[in-house]
């Protein structure tokens, strides 16, 4: 078997590119992976980066202050647009979550080895993207000091959260994902920080990599007790991707708002949910391994692989759009036949138009290999697809909401600069924890890289 | 807990035959209920805290010189008016999405908004068919002027900022009456209790009381043909009802 060849043994994946460039060893995986933690200086572009996204950081702190002191009605809500941006960039947040379980659970229990290399900061994306998301459910109520009436605490009042609300359903749903995301995240984790732990040049860091790698001792107790303990958890965490955006699309499907009362929401925002986190991940993993030098690990495979995944969620997504419009006529419903044209042909019509660009037409583009192996149009495309999966929530949120049931109350929304700063500011404490993440733990599996390389080397052995 | 049976079914019903649009009602409910005056910005934002407005339909055919038969043109259009409370529904669909319970139903089947409950989701707005809620974006209340307290219904809640809040049927009036009529041992009388919105309308189009009485005013203007629900389809099932506008002007006098 040459060199260029895939560690796998199937004849059909000959032709595709290695999860792992050939020649490496456990050592040259974890001295690499390793060394962007421990060794690599804090270069200029690191500081600089990281010093923009803390500035944003205060910024949305600013405007965060300003909302507790002000009301929410500096935001350009209003009635009858009871919700605006704040659920807008809560559902967009939570959906690019979606891919990072996605990966590491589905992936994982589909036995997909490609998602090794990917994995670890896909589910870094999917703590930051929760952490982001969940500001906005918390800062968008009147009164936000009083949102723990939302949880059902034994309340000297007596009283229980309102269950049939799909808002309380959100509440679990989202805590849920939070928690198990966070664990899932932290388990695997473990041997890693434990080779850093081993690794590490100054006390700090063996005292904090030491803290937090729970005594792990690389012992076959340790690995059985792991790989039960990750394996159950990808199966708890296998459900959540579907349900949690099947819960958030309930917050609209449940409403009697014509654009919200919609039976195909729970698949069509899953999907959408799986678009939007696939083209962040490129988004993110992109530049991290052109910095980095991670080529070897995040191969081209890699981004074809979620260059197919985007096309074939992005092709579920323009379905839901045509079923939204097939049964506004075919249910003959005066209202959502009028929505139908109103997207069309109301005055938020080019929000509408933006949103089929980002979301159906360009992605096309990615039938052709030509563009799945570009490691630029695919940059591009991710960002486009991101752009477009906010614009269909601020279709379906707001723009629904701009003419419903009595003229009379029909409004118009215009989002005002805090409404944009509160949405940059989340943006730049993604970005923020994920220049940290980066620096601070090893953004690819070491473990897992080093089960890769013993693939390949065992492949080669039965080949030989 | 209260049990969900109650002599009362509280119900209204507003003769669009008698409205004139004046906005007397709006004006009096404002004064009534300690509603905020929000001024223009605000108002231009689309954040009115009226909780009762009265829309407007115009009705017009094309413009026509034919005087034989009355049709109104586009020049001088005929005009209805229909104000619109909260409608206090029966199956109301703001009560099923709050999360906190904050806004419930009463045993004689108001809509009840609970205010120290409520954290303000607006959730309720959103799903109201009729948008009759309103929410306090701001601190739309003066607290600090002291001649202001002096103005306000004390029988009403001064709301804080970050609540929603709109029409109570005057609940504090139906209190008030309520508590005179269980000191003399008897049920409430129809038409004792006047909503402010009622007691200001100078043409009496405004009808409230208790529908479970078929001798009320309210029951039998509900039984009369011309009686309505907005948006029956939606199945809200609202309490305010509608006489629907009857118009049969001369053709002689009235020219399009």
């Amino acid at each position: 078997m040459s060199a260029s060849e895939p560690p796998v043994n199937s004849p059909d994946l000959r032709r595709l590119d290695p999860v792992l460039a050939p020649g490496h060893t456990y050592a040259s995986v974890t001295d690499k992976i390793a060394a962007v933690v421990l060794t690599r200086p804090l270069g200029i572009g690191w500081l600089a980066g990281f010093t923009v996204a803390f500035g944003v950081v205060m910024v949305l702190f600013a405007s965060l202050a300003w909302l507790i002191i002000k009301g929410v009605g500096i935001w350009g809500i209003n009635v009858p647009i009871g919700w605006g941006f704040a659920i807008v960039n809560f559902v967009w947040w939570i959906g690019i979550g979606h891919a990072g379980t996605l990966i590491s659970a589905i992936l994982f229990l589909l036995n997909q080895k490609w998602r090794t290399s990917i994995n670890r900061f896909a589910e870094a994306m999917t703590l930051f993207a929760v952490a982001c998301a969940g500001i906005f459910p918390l800062i968008h109520t009147g009164r936000p000091w009083m949102a723990f009436y939302m949880f059902p605490y034994p309340s000297t009042m007596g009283v229980w959260p309102q269950f049939r609300s799909p808002l309380i359903w959100d509440v679990f749903a989202v805590s849920t994902y939070g928690t198990v995301s966070l664990l899932f995240w932290f388990v695997g984790l473990l041997p890693d920080l434990a080779t850093l732990r081993d690794r590490a040049k100054t006390r700090t860091q063996q005292v904090i990599y030491g803290a937090l790698s729970l005594g792990w001792r690389n012992s076959a107790h340790h690995w059985h007790r792991y790989q039960s303990a990750y394996l159950l958890l990808a199966g708890l965490a296998t459900p959540l991707v579907l349900s949690v955006h099947t819960v958030v699309s309930f917050d609209f499907s449940v409403a009697i708002v014509p654009g919200w009362h919609t039976t195909i929401f729970p698949p069509y925002f899953v999907a959408g949910a799986i678009y939007s986190g696939f083209a962040m991940v490129l988004t993110l993993a992109i530049p991290l391994r052109k910095v980095y030098g991670l080529e070897d690990f995040i191969t081209m495979r890699h981004l074809e692989n979620m260059a197919k995944v985007m096309l074939a969620t992005g092709l579920i997504v323009a379905y839901g759009y045509f079923v939204e419009f097939f049964m506004a006529f075919y249910s003959g419903n005066k209202f959502d036949v009028f929505l139908a044209t109103q997207r069309l042909h109301g005055p938020y019509s080019h929000f509408y138009f933006a949103l089929i660009l980002c979301n159906i037409l360009t992605p096309q583009l990615l039938w052709f290999e030509k563009v799945r192996r570009n490691v630029v149009a695919l940059f591009l495309m991710s960002l486009v697809i991101n752009t477009g999966m906010w614009l269909e929530r601020f279709v379906i949120v707001v723009i629904s909401l701009t003419r419903d049931f009595m003229p009379s109350a029909w409004g118009r929304y215009s989002a005002t600069f805090w409404d944009y700063s509160t949405f940059v500011g989340t943006l730049g404490l993604f970005v923020m924890l994920i220049f940290l993440f980066v620096r601070g733990l090893p953004a690819i599996a070491i473990s897992e890289m080093r089960e890769l390389v013993a693939h390949q080397s065992n492949g080669k052995k039965e080949n030989e | 807990m209260e049990k969900l049976t109650s002599p009362y079914k509280w119900g209204m019903v507003i003769d669009l035959d008698r409205c004139t649009g004046c906005g007397a009602c709006v004006v009096a409910c404002q004064a009534e209920n300690n509603i905020p005056v929000v001024g223009k910005d605000q108002v231009m934002r689309g954040r009115e805290m009226h909780w009762i407005r009265v829309d407007r339909y115009y009705h017009a055919e094309s413009a026509t010189n034919d005087a034989s038969t009355y049709s109104p043109s586009l020049d001088n259009p005929e005009t209805f008016f229909q104000p619109v409370p909260c409608m206090q529904c029966e199956n109301a669909p703001c009560e099923q999405v709050c999360p906190v319970d904050a806004t419930v139903h009463s045993a004689e089947g108001l809509n009840d908004m609970v205010y120290n409950r409520c954290i303000g989701t607006r959730y309720c707005s959103n799903n109201c068919p009729y948008k009759v809620r309103r929410f306090n974006f701001l601190r739309f209340q003066d607290w600090d002027t002291p001649q202001l307290k002096l103005m306000r219904n004390p029988e009403v809640t001064v709301r804080s900022r970050g609540v929603m809040e709109k029409c109570t049927y005057c609940v504090q009036r139906i209190n008030n009456v309520r508590i005179d009529a269980e000191k003399q041992n008897r049920p409430i009388r129809d038409a004792e209790i006047v909503t402010a919105c009622e007691s200001a309308c100078p043409s009496e189009a405004i009808v409230f009381g208790n529908a479970n009485d078929p001798s009320s005013r309210v029951a039998k203007l509900k039984a009369q043909q011309r009686n309505y629900s907005i948006l029956a389809e939606i199945n809200a099932r609202p309490r305010t009802t509608y006489l629907a506008a009857v118009r049969n002007p001369n053709a002689e006098l009235e020219k399009a």
